[in-house]
C-alpha cells in the first residue's frame, strides 16, 4: 500500500486526481438525500463525503444489514466490523433487502458495472456469451433488486469505449427501457438512474427519453474526449457547463479522513 | 458444563469427517464476517469431492475450496474477492474449464437469502420483487415468474427452497449442546442453518448454558436444530469475528496473487492445508500476523430482562 506522499498518482494541475474530481461530483449529487444505499470502494466514499458536506442528516445503510452506520475508518469492504460499531441498527439480509429496500425505504443508491448502456441498464455478471464467458465478472449482488427499489439509482464509473456501450452483453441490473410510457407503468418504487458520474463528466437522464444526457465536463476535458470514450454519440445538455472542481474543504476531507492512504483516490 | 443436554462437541476433523459427504450441498455461510475458513479447510484437507456449494458470497474461502478441487457445482448470488476483485480458481473453471468445468446457478443476494427462508420455513417457493427486466431468469431457470393469486396484477418472481444437507456457521460462543450466539453481521446464517439437513457450529468459546440464558435475545441458533460444536478460536482468518479478532485485509489483497497463478494456489494450498493437521497449527505458523488484528474493546450496555421470580 503506497502513502499519499509516496504514490506515483496522476495529480493534475490544480493539485487533485480524476477520482476525487469523481467522488466530489458524486457526493453533490446526494445532496438533501435522507437513506442512501452505499457500495463498496468509491461509493463508500462518496457517500461518507456526502455525509460530512452537502448531506450531514445522511443515513448510510449497508447491505450486509446495517442501518446508520458511522464508519471511523474506510472499510475495504461492505461487511467491515467497523460498520457495525457505533451503527444504529444491524439486521439479517432478509430484513435489510425486504423492510428497507423492497418496501421503498432507500431514497438513493450506488451502482456501477462493467458496461452500461444509454439508457442506464447495466451488467456486472458477464462479458462475451453467458454459456462460455470471456470474462465472468461477480454478478448481481443485490444490484437487481436495488435498482429496482431505491428511489433513484446514481452510477459512478470510469469512462470508456468499452464500458459505455450501445448493447450490453447481459444486463443483470434494469435501468431505463428507452420507452417513457413503460417506465411509468412499471409500478416500481424506482425512477431508474438519474446521474451518471466518470471520471471525465456528469451526465444526468432526459425525462422524456430516458437517455443519457451529458450535463457537464470536468476541467480540462473537452465534449471530444467523452465522445471519445464511449460507444454512442450522447446527447448534449442545453446548457452544457465544466464541472466545478473539488473544493478545498472536499479535498480535505478525503485525504484526510476518507482515504488518507490513497488506495481509492489516488 | 452445566446444561442438560448431552454435549455434541467435538474436533473439526470429526465434524467434518462424519457430516459433510462426498455429493452433498454444502452451506458455509457469514456475509464478509464470520465466514469459517476452518471448516473449508478441512473438508479440503479431508478431499470431500463432488460438493455444490451454497454461499450468497463465495468470497476467498469458496476460491480455496474450488481450486482445491472439492466441488462440481456452485450455487451463488455474488462472486468477487470484495473490496479487491475477482475469484481466479473460479473464473478459471468457468471461463476455461480449468482443470475441469464448474457448473453454475446463480440468483441475487435477496433472492438467495429468500432460498434460505423457504428453505428453513418448509415453503415450496419465496416470492420477490426481483428480477424485473433483468437476464438472470433467461439464465436460471428456477427464477420464475408468478401472478399475484389475488388478482391486483401484481407480478413477482418466485425462487425454490434451498435445503442445504450440510450448513456450517462460526459463532462467537455456544454451549457444548449447540445453543449459539451472534453478534455483528447476522448475514443470513439462521436462515440457512435452520433450512439445513444437518448444522456444523464452530465458535471461538464454548460457554456455559448460563452465559446464554443471561441474554436470549442473542442466540441466533438453538442447540436443538445442532449436531456438532466445534471450538476452534480464530476459525475465519482472513474473515473476522466481531470483538475477537479484525478482518485480514491484507490476505484478501495477497489472495489476488495466489489465486492467479495456478501453481501459487497449489503452493499455498499444500503449505498451509494439507501440510497442517489443522487449524490450530494454522493459527500458531500465522505468528506476530495476529498482532495487527486485534480487536479492541468496546462493549455494548447492559438490559435489564428482569427478575419475576
Amino acid at each position: 500500500m503506497t502513502t499519499r506522499d509516496g504514490r506515483d498518482a496522476p495529480v493534475s494541475q490544480d493539485g487533485y486526481t480524476k477520482n476525487e474530481m469523481m467522488i466530489a461530483a458524486s457526493a453533490r449529487t446526494l445532496a438533501g438525500e435522507r437513506v442512501c444505499f452505499v457500495g463498496v470502494g468509491l461509493p463508500n466514499i462518496v457517500c461518507n463525503l456526502a455525509q460530512r458536506t452537502v448531506s450531514p442528516e445522511l443515513q448510510l445503510v449497508y447491505e450486509a444489514g446495517v442501518f446508520g452506520a458511522r464508519p471511523e475508518r474506510l472499510p475495504l469492504s461492505i461487511g467491515d466490523p467497523t460498520l457495525v460499531s457505533g451503527s444504529t441498527a444491524v439486521t439479517s439480509m432478509f430484513e435489510l433487502f425486504a423492510f428497507y429496500l423492497q418496501a421503498g425505504l432507500i431514497d438513493a443508491a450506488f451502482l456501477g458495472g462493467a458496461q452500461i448502456d444509454r439508457f442506464g441498464n447495466l451488467n456486472t455478471t458477464v462479458i462475451g456469451d453467458y454459456a462460455a464467458p470471456k470474462v465472468r465478472l461477480p454478478g448481481s449482488g443485490g444490484a437487481c433488486e436495488i435498482a429496482i427499489h431505491a428511489r433513484r439509482i446514481l452510477v459512478i464509473m470510469r469512462q470508456a469505449k468499452r464500458s459505455f456501450v450501445e448493447d450490453l452483453d447481459f444486463r443483470t441490473s434494469p435501468g431505463h427501457s428507452g420507452d417513457p410510457a413503460h417506465d411509468r407503468a412499471r409500478g416500481w418504487f424506482g425512477s431508474g438512474p438519474t446521474s451518471v458520474v466518470t471520471d471525465l463528466a456528469t451526465f444526468g437522464f432526459d425525462e422524456e427519453t430516458g437517455e443519457m444526457t451529458l450535463l457537464t465536463v470536468h476541467p480540462g476535458v473537452t465534449i471530444d474526449d467523452v465522445r471519445a470514450n464511449m460507444g454512442w454519440d450522447p446527447r448534449l445538455s442545453g446548457s452544457l457547463d465544466e464541472t466545478p472542481p473539488p473544493t478545498e474543504d472536499e479535498l480535505r476531507l478525503i485525504r484526510t479522513q476518507l482515504d488518507p492512504q490513497g488506495m481509492y483516490t489516488s | 458444563m452445566s446444561g442438560r443436554g448431552i454435549s455434541k462437541q467435538t474436533t473439526m476433523a470429526e465434524a467434518v469427517g462424519q457430516l459433510v459427504r462426498d455429493g452433498d450441498t454444502v452451506a458455509i455461510e457469514g456475509f464478509t464476517h464470520l465466514i469459517c475458513f476452518a471448516a473449508g479447510h478441512e473438508i479440503i484437507r479431508q478431499r470431500k469431492r463432488d460438493l455444490t456449494l451454497a454461499r450468497m458470497t463465495p468470497d476467498v474461502i469458496y476460491d480455496q475450496m474450488i481450486g482445491a478441487g472439492v466441488a462440481r457445482k456452485l450455487i451463488f448470488s455474488w462472486l468477487g474477492n470484495p473490496g479487491v476483485g475477482s475469484l481466479h480458481a473460479v473464473r478459471r473453471r468457468i471461463e476455461q474449464a480449468d482443470p475441469e468445468p464448474l457448473e453454475i446457478e446463480e440468483y441475487s443476494h435477496f433472492g438467495m437469502v429468500c432460498r434460505y427462508v423457504a428453505g428453513a420455513s418448509n415453503l415450496p417457493f419465496f416470492p420477490i420483487r426481483s428480477y424485473y427486466e433483468s437476464d438472470i431468469p433467461s439464465v436460471n431457470p428456477n427464477i420464475k415468474p408468478m401472478a399475484s393469486p389475488y388478482d391486483d396484477g401484481t407480478e413477482v418472481y418466485v425462487v425454490p427452497p434451498l435445503r442445504p444437507d450440510v450448513t456450517i456457521v462460526h459463532a462467537q460462543r455456544a454451549t457444548v449442546t449447540g445453543d449459539t450466539q451472534i453478534w455483528g453481521l447476522l448475514g443470513c446464517q439462521k436462515e440457512a442453518a435452520f433450512a439445513a439437513e444437518r448444522v456444523i457450529v464452530v465458535c471461538e468459546e464454548v460457554v456455559d448454558e448460563a452465559v446464554i440464558r443471561r441474554d436470549p435475545n442473542r442466540t441466533a441458533i438453538p442447540g436443538f436444530v445442532v449436531d456438532a460444536v466445534v471450538e476452534q478460536p480464530f476459525a475465519c482468518h482472513p474473515s473476522y469475528a466481531q470483538g475477537y479478532y479484525d478482518r485480514d485485509n491484507a490476505f484478501y489483497l495477497e489472495w489476488e496473487r495466489i489465486s492467479k497463478d495456478p501453481e501459487a494456489l497449489e503452493r499455498w494450498l499444500k503449505e498451509w492445508v494439507h501440510g497442517l493437521e489443522g487449524h490450530a497449527e494454522y493459527v500458531a505458523r500465522m505468528g506476530q500476523r495476529w498482532e495487527g488484528l486485534r480487536a479492541g474493546e468496546r462493549l455494548s450496555g447492559e438490559v435489564n430482562y428482569g427478575d419475576y421470580s
